[in-house]
């Protein structure tokens, strides 16, 4: 009787795994949908990936693709996993490639991660654009850069330059000190107060590490250590807010100005009290419209993505693809008084 | 030899009054459902069924389910939980849990990352280090768990920490992503002109492994038993600790495999690869029919468990259904999994009333 029961056991394995495997083997191979590219703009489908769902940087960058989605009359979707996981964003490449999207808007979680999953939804004839953060160039048709180094540095060293008038010291407050790029942005803007601006003189350049605490505590250091210092630029988002939140609650809050890049929300604050005057980012709203009118370019083969390709972004104008598949957005945008309370990010 | 035993009772005419009334006399359970109601009113069948119905309910109602890129996708993206859920069976089988399955993945993912990239070795050596690292985290495990008697809960949560600790702390937050492309696309390939992918080899050939090691072997009987009872099952000769350091072992191995093919298949090895899959194989290993307090259980649900989660999250995604949602209706699957053996086991006891046998 043992071997009775055993015996069935073995059966019923046998036939459940060959069941489930046949389950999972057949069903492939049938209709293979083709709604490839689209010759004029209606009936487009473009599907938004962001690193992840409810970041509010990303809310208003795709509600600036779904204003342009639906000034070229395309339908819009906006996907994307809960957490920011090098992975995560593959299976929802691979769920718009079943479903034939037209074209996909992605912020990549990471260079490599999601670009076989990218190149076979090419295959398939979706167009990718990418916005925000690249993946590596050969899994991306286009690439749609906020801003590039030298308007990074540019921009910084314009406005720090203007709140202090053109001359005194500053510091820099970093992030690490082999942060690729605030690095690169602050050779760009030593060459620029050299270049353009000798009478302001960078005192030191120091390193919170990215660090709020650490942001807090070099700011202090900072601020002892220089008696006559008049601005505080930070390049890191995590450094502009603790250097602000430092100088609004002591003595020196009106006499040390804070600006470099930052988030509104962030900021809004110490914009309020008069710390910071004047801080720059990109506008993610213009970012994520002018990424869903380069897919609406790419996925009716206005463009092919090569370089010198140029294209109508709607109230942005006109844009052209430079080297690599990059478009540039342009400057960095200024946040200031006026202009904090319309953003949400 | 338990035959051998029966028979000796059979005809010992104290047990004579134990027989159910039928011509022959018998010691066993005398089934009274046919064998086709005991085959398929089981946990096991259940699933399956749920699954081929869900199967079929996406091919007629989900757009473009039944296009050629799904079961393609459906695989890669299954292949690692499924390879997972094999040892996971076995090891809450015995009544136990491995919770460091998934951090094992991510310290194996950095390890053949840093042998290969770092270090030049070819990628066959990595693999076998990272399998050897797997390995050495199971016994790691499994000697607390079988040796210490530490309860394995405590311990595998205490290791889920410390395996990923070592993971992001060997590569920090940076990534490894220059890979051997021909081995990377080795990971997505497919077998031949099909679009079922290489992967599925593996996954097969250590699914028969399993599925023998499970339940045609005395150890996989003596899983069973520990799961019952480990005192009796030690008394009738099951060698516990053993057994328990084995599935540990078998558990380290297999998901540092699951963790270089994860490695592979996203050319990327990083310290968070993989964070919180371990739910994903516990959630599929108990849908497919396995008891949480052990004894009982078969493979055969599991693969259809295992199946059934990439099925509805596939068929739900292309409907545009957010990932929340989804594990909602995961999550409500798995409590009525977890209630299904009781309604089974009701529906086995349930018998239609006789008709009063007349004297």
């Amino acid at each position: 009787m043992k071997r009775n029961t055993f015996s069935a056991r073995a059966a019923l394995t046998a036939a459940g795994m060959s069941a489930a495997l046949a389950l999972a083997s057949c069903g492939g191979g049938d209709n293979g949908n083709g709604n490839g590219g689209d010759a004029d703009g209606s009936d487009l489908s473009i599907t938004f990936i962001p690193k992840n769902l409810g970041n509010p940087y990303f809310d208003t960058s795709n509600s600036g693709g779904e204003d342009a989605v639906n000034e070229f009359d395309a339908s819009f979707s906006e996907v994307g996993p809960q957490e920011d996981t090098p992975d995560g964003q593959v299976q929802y490449i691979n769920t718009a490639a079943q479903q034939g999207e037209d074209a996909i808007v992605i912020s990549g979680s990471d260079p490599s991660a999601p670009c076989d999953a990218l190149n076979e939804a090419r295959e398939v004839g979706v167009a990718v654009v990418t916005f925000d953060s690249d993946t590596n160039s050969d899994c991306r048709d286009v690439f749609v850069n906020q801003a590039d180094a030298q308007g990074i540095a540019q921009t910084q060293v314009d406005l720090v330059a203007e709140q202090i008038g053109g001359e005194g010291q500053i510091a820099i407050l970093s992030a690490s000190a082999n942060a690729t790029n605030q690095n690169h942005w602050i050779e760009l803007m030593e060459e620029e107060l050299e270049a353009n601006h000798p009478d302001i003189e960078l005192v030191e350049i120091a390193y919170g590490d990215d660090d709020d605490q650490r942001s807090f505590d070099q700011t202090a250091a900072l601020l002892q250590t220089h008696s006559d210092l008049d601005a505080i630029v930070s390049p890191t988002t995590v450094g502009i807010a603790a250097a602000a939140r430092y100088i609004s609650d002591s003595a020196y809050a009106g006499e040390v100005l804070v600006t470099g890049l930052g988030t509104p929300n962030q900021m809004r604050e110490y914009v309020e009290d008069g710390t910071v005057e004047a801080f720059a980012l990109w506008n993610p709203e213009d970012l994520g419209y002018l990424a869903a009118w380069a897919a609406h370019a790419l996925a009716t083969g206005e463009i092919d993505g090569e370089e010198g390709d140029t294209f109508e972004a709607g109230r942005l104008g006109e844009y052209t693809v430079g080297a690599d598949g990059e478009i540039l957005l342009g400057d960095p945008f200024v946040f200031d008084a006026e202009n904090i309370d319309e953003f949400d990010f | 030899m338990s035959s051998t035993v029966t028979r000796s009772e059979t005809e010992a005419p104290a047990v004579q009054n134990v027989t159910l009334g039928d011509d022959a006399p018998r010691t066993y359970r005398h089934y009274h459902r046919p064998w086709w109601f005991r085959a398929f009113m089981t946990t096991e069948f259940l699933i399956i069924a749920l699954l081929a119905l869900v199967w079929i309910w996406a091919n007629i109602s989900v757009d473009n389910f039944s296009g050629p890129l799904t079961v393609r996708y459906l695989l890669l993206d299954i292949a690692p939980l499924m390879m997972i859920a094999l040892p996971m069976t076995l090891i809450i089988i015995t009544g136990q849990i491995d919770l460091s399955v998934a951090s094992i993945m991510g310290l194996s993912s950095v390890v053949v990352g840093i042998a290969h990239v770092e270090w030049g070795l070819s990628l066959p050596a990595a693999g076998a280090l990272a399998i050897l690292v797997g390995i050495a985290c199971g016994a790691f495990n499994g000697f607390f768990v079988a040796y210490v008697k530490l309860p394995s809960l405590a311990v595998t949560i205490g290791t889920l920490a410390l395996f990923r600790g070592l993971a992001v702390g060997l590569l920090g937050t940076t990534a490894l992503t220059d890979f051997d492309p021909d081995w990377t696309s080795l990971a997505t390939a497919s077998i031949g002109e099909s679009r079922v992918p290489l992967v599925v080899v593996p996954v097969v050939v250590l699914i028969l492994i399993f599925v023998i090691l499970l339940h045609f072997t005395p150890f996989g009987r003596g899983l069973y038993d520990i799961g019952h009872n480990d005192l009796t099952a030690r008394f009738s000769g099951v060698n516990v600790a053993r057994s328990q350091m084995i599935t540990f072992i078998l558990s380290g191995a297999v998901s540092a495999f699951a963790g270089i093919y994860y490695t592979l298949r996203f050319g990327n090895s990083r310290g968070d690869n993989a964070m919180g899959l371990e739910l994903e194989v516990i959630a599929a290993v108990l849908l497919g029919g396995v008891l949480i307090f052990g004894g009982r259980g078969a493979l055969h649900g599991v693969i259809a468990g295992v199946l059934l989660i990439g099925v509805i999250s596939s068929a739900l995604r292309l409907e545009g259904v957010t990932v929340n949602v989804i594990n909602i209706i995961i999550g409500v699957l798995l409590i009525a999994s977890v209630m299904t053996p009781q309604i089974v086991a009701g529906l086995q006891r349930w018998r239609p009333k006789k008709g009063k046998v007349t004297p």
